[in-house]
């Protein structure tokens, strides 16, 4: 306990020097658990927006769809089978028609998805109900991103061409019922919502559906003949692995900062190290062990970690807090990376996070710490009371 | 019977001097479509051709040599410009093949991808695949006649016979004295006009009167379309086999 006492009254004792560092590790401390925060918050509010909007509790697909293969698209089309039949009467499914087409915004030709969705489903967050009326016309439905690409506006009439289950040509006009403000991509780019029954009748394939959406915590039927289900943990893989590289990548910047303050910690224990060899003699020659000063410069080191921990509580729970409840606005290129985040971003900052960098870093001050320290092994008491290093 | 022997009357002797048969007042869309369609087809053709692909950007000439056999095969070779210069294209049935010499490969263009525009013009791959003979596609009436550019044409409604069919239906105007189209509407199956072609130039070769000059346009696309020219034609020749097969593409 006296080694602990000495050690505190000697970083006290340091005054600036010991400041100095505490709050450039302090600054990691922060900086790790908001950026992990970020990571993690980032994670949630895509996962949950996806699944709100697009994934629900998980999806059946017709056995051809590939969606990262458009060309299955023109035969990922099927009848529902009796048991999702059922499941959509009872509102607990979505079915959703998939057909590749082509839009003329403009005059300018662009191949989009158009997609049919109920406008009775309460399933997906999508606000199909709006594609109730079209005063004539088929109403559709586009997301702010697509609208931005193509210059729409709600009102807006525009030509959309594809081909029915037969290969013949069609040509519609549609009405932009309203722009959907969502953050999700899978709703939105080159995508056009319209009314699945209408789709249905007009591609030639009544009651078809390339893929049927379960709704959250619904029990998706037994293996179906020509129907392949996707659960929640398949459909958030992709979304999973891209912030888990996003961490990775994000990582480097703490790690830089936790190097340059293991830097300054490592340089305190050099020069303490030098500048009190005198002491280290003193010490000695009262019947301390060697293993005893080791212990306490490295102590010393360590307790450079517990200020820090304590200095970055005091304005780190604050600020980070108040992100936490107000968000962090991203500037408005974050929307074309890809992710639905909206336009504000909530960390999520969980105990297992702060308890989890605090000892990280208090275990790294500790090794830091204690690396210069193993020459005091080698010291001989009358050198050290001479200021020699042996 | 005294129409139907006439008819036959006028066949034969049209046939028998080589010239193109005149069908009698009042003939029925399908016998115009019969003809056009025997006025159009050759057995083999060897073409020279250009075609100005009208951009937003401004327009290029893509210029080709291509051998068709009857109507299920036929092989271009892009000779400029200097970008898509050996680009070639081959057609066996209802496969077609692309070969670029820039990365060296042969792709089956299939699928979605026929939808892709041809070289940026207005026409798509697959209006390539279409099957040219419109008397197996299409049922046609007569539903009016109209001058275009001076020559009288009967003016076709064409209604597809079965499903599987790209365009539901066709306007054409058919020169009466020719039999030759000089424009083509193509349309949705909701009626809404897809693409138009507008023939503004013709010649006659071997008996057959061919388009010259032709201005394809997407209708629901804005700026102005595709014009194809037919440089030189050599109709009836022989191609050899190993024009129309893959081995060719690398060649």
């Amino acid at each position: 306990m006296y080694i602990f006492k000495l050690a505190f009254r000697n970083i006290l004792g340091a005054g600036l020097r010991t400041w100095l560092n505490v709050v450039a590790l302090s600054f990691s401390f922060v900086a790790i658990i908001f950026l992990q925060g970020i990571y993690t918050g980032m994670n949630d509010q895509v996962e949950q927006a996806t699944i709100d909007a697009f994934y629900g509790g998980g999806q059946f697909w017709e056995k051809s769809y590939d969606p990262y293969d458009p060309l299955t698209l023109d035969d990922a089309h099927a009848p529902l089978p009796a048991s999702l039949e059922d499941l959509v009467k009872s509102g607990q499914a979505a079915p959703l028609l998939i057909r590749p087409a082509a839009i003329y915004p403009e005059g300018r030709f662009r191949t989009i998805l158009l997609k049919g969705i109920a406008p009775q489903q309460n399933v997906l967050s999508i606000p199909s109900s709006l594609l109730k009326d079209g005063e004539g016309l088929i109403p559709a439905l586009i997301g702010t991103r697509m609208a931005k690409s193509t210059g729409l506006h709600k009102g807006d009439e525009l030509t959309i061409q594809w081909r029915d289950a037969h290969g013949t040509f069609d040509a519609r006009t549609v009405v932009i019922a309203d722009i959907v403000r969502t953050s999700v991509q899978e709703i939105d780019n080159g995508q056009v919502w319209i009314p699945l029954d209408q789709l249905q009748s007009l591609s030639a394939m009544p009651g078809h559906a390339t893929m049927v959406v379960l709704k959250r915590n619904t029990q998706p039927p037994a293996m179906l003949q020509g129907w392949e289900f996707r659960s929640l943990d398949y459909l958030l893989q992709d979304l999973h692995a891209v912030v888990r590289s996003k961490r990775i990548g994000g990582s480097i910047l703490y790690l830089v900062l936790l190097f340059l303050a293991m830097l300054a910690i490592f340089d305190t224990q050099v020069l303490s190290i030098f500048r009190r060899k005198k002491e280290m003699g003193t010490l000695m020659a009262l019947g301390m062990t060697r293993w005893s000063i080791i212990e306490l410069f490295t102590l010393e080191g360590g307790l450079h970690g517990i200020l820090a921990a304590c200095v970055a509580a005091l304005y780190g729970i604050p600020l980070l807090g108040y992100i936490a409840r107000t968000g962090w606005e991203l500037p408005g290129a974050a929307d074309t990376v890809g992710f639905a985040i909206g336009e504000k971003l909530f960390p999520t900052y969980s105990a297992g996070l702060i308890v989890g960098t605090t000892v990280l870093v208090l275990l790294v001050t500790t090794i830091v710490s204690f690396l210069p320290t193993r020459k005091i092994a080698q010291l001989k008491p009358t050198d050290a009371l001479r200021g020699k290093m042996s | 019977m005294r129409r139907l022997l006439w008819s036959i009357a006028v066949l034969i002797s049209s046939v028998c001097c080589g010239q193109t048969p005149r069908l009698p007042q009042g003939a029925s869309g399908d016998e115009i479509l019969k003809k056009v369609d025997l006025n159009m087809f050759s057995e083999n053709k060897i073409i020279l051709s250009r075609m100005i692909i009208h951009g937003e950007r401004g327009s290029r000439t893509v210029e080709a040599k291509s051998w068709q056999r009857g109507t299920r095969e036929s092989f271009s070779e892009f000779l400029a410009p200097a970008r898509d210069k050996g680009t070639k294209m081959l057609k066996l049935q209802d496969m077609l093949w692309t070969y670029s010499p820039s990365t060296d490969r042969t792709i089956l263009i299939s699928g979605h991808m026929l939808r892709q525009s041809l070289m940026g013009s207005d026409l798509s791959y697959e209006d390539m695949m279409e099957d040219p003979h419109l008397p197996h596609l299409y049922t046609a009436t007569v539903s009016s006649e109209e001058a275009i550019g001076g020559r009288l044409c009967w003016v076709l409604d064409l209604a597809a016979r079965k499903e599987e069919i790209s365009y539901f239906s066709r306007k054409v105007w058919v020169d009466k004295a020719r039999y030759i189209l000089l424009k083509e509407n193509l349309y949705a199956k909701s009626g809404k006009l897809l693409k138009t072609m507008d023939i503004r130039e013709v010649m006659e070769v071997k008996s057959h009167w061919i388009a010259k000059s032709i201005l394809y346009k997407d209708a629901l696309k804005e700026g102005e379309g595709t014009e194809f020219f037919v440089d030189s034609i050599v109709l009836d020749t022989t191609i050899p086999d190993y024009i129309f097969s893959k081995a060719a593409l690398r060649k």
